[in-house]
């Protein structure tokens, strides 16, 4: 049996999980395409068109496994945390393929909801065993196996500040060199959620991008769970998102300790949960720290000339202030 | 303000606002009223903060309570008259001059007992309206986002415009129905509310946040009813329906009910709203003549 997973949204986040766990239950797993403009443009055609940049990419990366597979693994995932949700998109994501992409193969779409507690989990282990006939107690030996795998992949995120792309990479061909840091290199945090920021095609190459201009930055995967609750100590109240929270984490903290030049955010067009978050940032970031704050938006739309540009000026910015502050005459 | 545990963004808005102030310069204090999690002490000393605790007794504060409820309720009665009568009354604006009218007055009640007799009132001014009686206007249902749903300078007086167009219109909304459904304990919420729900389960299966579920389950539920079409409302970018507009068109295929979904921001234009309306009407008295000569000629 052949199983689906597409390659986007939380792919970046639990592929290694997912990947173990069938793979231990004797599936082969398959994934789609690296997102690319058919993929994109199929998204367009099925999606609702209100959804957000990601949503719309998802229904193409389903779209890309029809015919290739013989289920199609979409979680409703309702929330990763306790007391924390995704967006409302997240919880629907099964229903809205269902209802917008027609001859699909069976969607697997237990559900995946740990707002009660973490234990919850079992509830979607037991789920899955009902949907795929497998005996419970195998089903719990595969997701120790593949729980043991997210860990490792976790640690790595951290350890090496790696992305999960070149963690990926290297499984499948052991050629992509590890990036080397340097002392003096401008840092930048890169904020806005994994499945936008570590998709290749839509944040239009952000990455490579950064790195060819040897600039380090910081995700908020790369990050220690207690730092980014430290972070959001200062909130009044409770963000209820779970990449919000962690969005909004990873600024506070490293903004206190001062260990970042710039910020870059990057948000889909019409997110919910980022209008507020990005706003809390920017309006933070102007009154206290007054370093340079780059809100990208992005679209379907989006021309990467335009990106380009705004990118180049804005790190422009940053060497300037980092590099030649210091040659400026202080008797004026 | 009124804040939220998610996964609407609704929650959060109170968060904001209370930072975009502050930026502004101005010194206020904010009250953002959370359902408890846990600490329910903070709650009632946000609302005995809110009742001006040294002023007013329990006692008081109850009374008050009852008195809003007995308003809104009333209130709420003489909207759905309003929307019962417009699309049947002989001279236009006469309803809605009636309606403006009985608003005023509810409103300047200063006593609970005069409430009362203010109610016969209400049914004689509706009473006293002129209208055609061999009408049998087009049924339209309004579904949707709470707060496009209500208020109507948002959603540009879709019920008047409809009303105008000589359409009969259901919300299935209402801000007692709301409170009873949300803020009630159980025992006393109305039973048909799940069970209503329960239409929505084959398109969306879970809670998806706001009234995203219900939204779909009232199409359903609209027709069942035997309503002509229905009309969906939200606010740009709304994630909850979002969900449920995707849901929107295989729910119309399978009940066969037109649903137009009308999505609203700062830009909406009146009159390109008002074609779209008029369209949408035209095309169910379009179907109707068609099903009625079907039935003629026993096709």
């Amino acid at each position: 049996m052949r199983i689906g997973i597409p390659r986007a949204l939380f792919y970046y986040q639990y592929f290694p999980l997912w990947k173990t766990l069938f793979e231990a239950l004797g599936y082969e797993v398959v994934l789609s395409q690296p997102t690319n403009k058919e993929i994109l443009r199929q998204g367009i055609e099925l999606c609702v068109d209100d959804a957000c940049l990601p949503i719309k990419i998802f229904h193409g990366h389903v779209a890309n496994l029809i015919g290739k597979v013989d289920m199609i693994y979409i979680p409703r995932i309702v929330s990763v945390e306790p007391r924390e949700y995704i967006c409302p998109k997240f919880l629907g994501l099964p229903d809205m393929i269902k209802n917008s992409v027609s001859k699909i193969p069976y969607i697997v779409d237990a559900e995946f909801n740990m707002y009660k507690g973490r234990y919850y989990i079992l509830y979607h282990l037991l789920n899955l065993c009902k949907i795929l006939n497998i005996n419970p107690s195998r089903m719990l030996l595969a997701y120790g196996k593949a729980m043991y795998a997210q860990r490792q992949f976790e640690k790595l995120l951290v350890k090496k500040s790696a992305v999960p792309l070149d963690i990926f990479d290297q499984k499948q061909e052991k050629q992509s060199q590890p990036y080397i840091k340097e002392d003096n290199n401008i840092k930048v945090l890169l904020l806005g959620h994994n499945y936008n920021i570590y998709d290749d095609y839509i944040s239009m190459g952000l990455i490579r991008k950064l790195r060819k201009h040897k600039i380090d930055f910081i995700t908020c995967e790369m990050v220690e769970k207690n730092e980014i609750q430290e972070g959001n100590k200062k909130l009044s109240k409770d963000l209820f998102w779970t990449l919000g929270k962690k969005t909004i984490g990873t600024a506070y903290y490293f903004l206190e300790r001062k260990q970042v030049d710039g910020v870059i955010h990057i948000a889909s067009f019409g997110c919910g949960p980022d209008s507020l978050v990005g706003e809390l940032i920017e309006k933070r970031i102007k009154r206290e720290f007054k370093i340079p704050f780059l809100n990208l938006n992005i679209d379907e739309h989006a021309g990467e000339a335009g990106f380009n540009t705004r990118l180049e000026a804005f790190l422009d910015v940053l060497e300037g202030m980092k590099y030649f502050e210091d040659n400026i005459s202080t008797y004026g | 303000m009124a804040g939220g545990v998610g996964p609407c963004r609704f929650g959060y808005y109170g968060e904001v606002q209370k930072e975009i102030l502050k930026d502004l310069g101005y010194d206020f204090e904010m009250i953002i009223l959370d359902p408890p999690q846990g600490h329910v002490i903070e709650l009632i000393n946000k609302i005995r903060l809110i009742t001006n605790k040294n002023n007013n007794t329990v006692k008081d504060v109850v009374k008050a309570i009852r008195f809003a409820w007995k308003k809104a309720v009333l209130l709420d009665k003489i909207e759905k008259q309003l929307f019962k009568i417009r699309p049947r009354e002989r001279y236009r604006g006469q309803t809605e001059k009636v309606y403006n009218f009985l608003v005023k007055d509810i409103l300047d009640v200063k006593y609970e007992e005069e409430l009362e007799d203010l109610e016969t009132e209400i049914y004689e001014a509706f009473s006293n309206i002129n209208v055609s009686e061999n009408v049998t206007p087009v049924k339209v249902g309004i579904v949707g986002e709470i707060y496009t749903v209500l208020e109507p300078f948002v959603n540009l007086h879709i019920e008047e415009q409809l009303g105008d167009l000589g359409v009969e219109v259901h919300r299935n909304i209402y801000i007692t129905d709301w409170v009873r459904e949300n803020l009630f304990p159980s025992f006393l919420k109305p039973k048909d509310h799940n069970k209503i729900l329960k239409l929505a389960e084959p398109f969306i299966n879970c809670f998806v946040g706001g009234h995203g579920q219900e939204s779909v389950a009232q199409i359903v539920n609209f027709s069942k009813m035997g309503f002509d079409g229905v009309i969906h409302l939200l606010p740009f970018t709304c994630m909850p329906e979002i969900v449920a507009k995707s849901a929107v068109p295989r729910v119309s295929q399978e009940y066969q009910i037109p649903v137009m979904t009308i999505v609203l921001d700062e830009h909406s234009a009146e009159t390109g709203f008002r074609t779209r309306l008029e369209a949408f009407i035209d095309m169910i008295y379009h179907n109707r003549e068609v099903n009625n000569i079907a039935v003629l000629s026993g096709n």
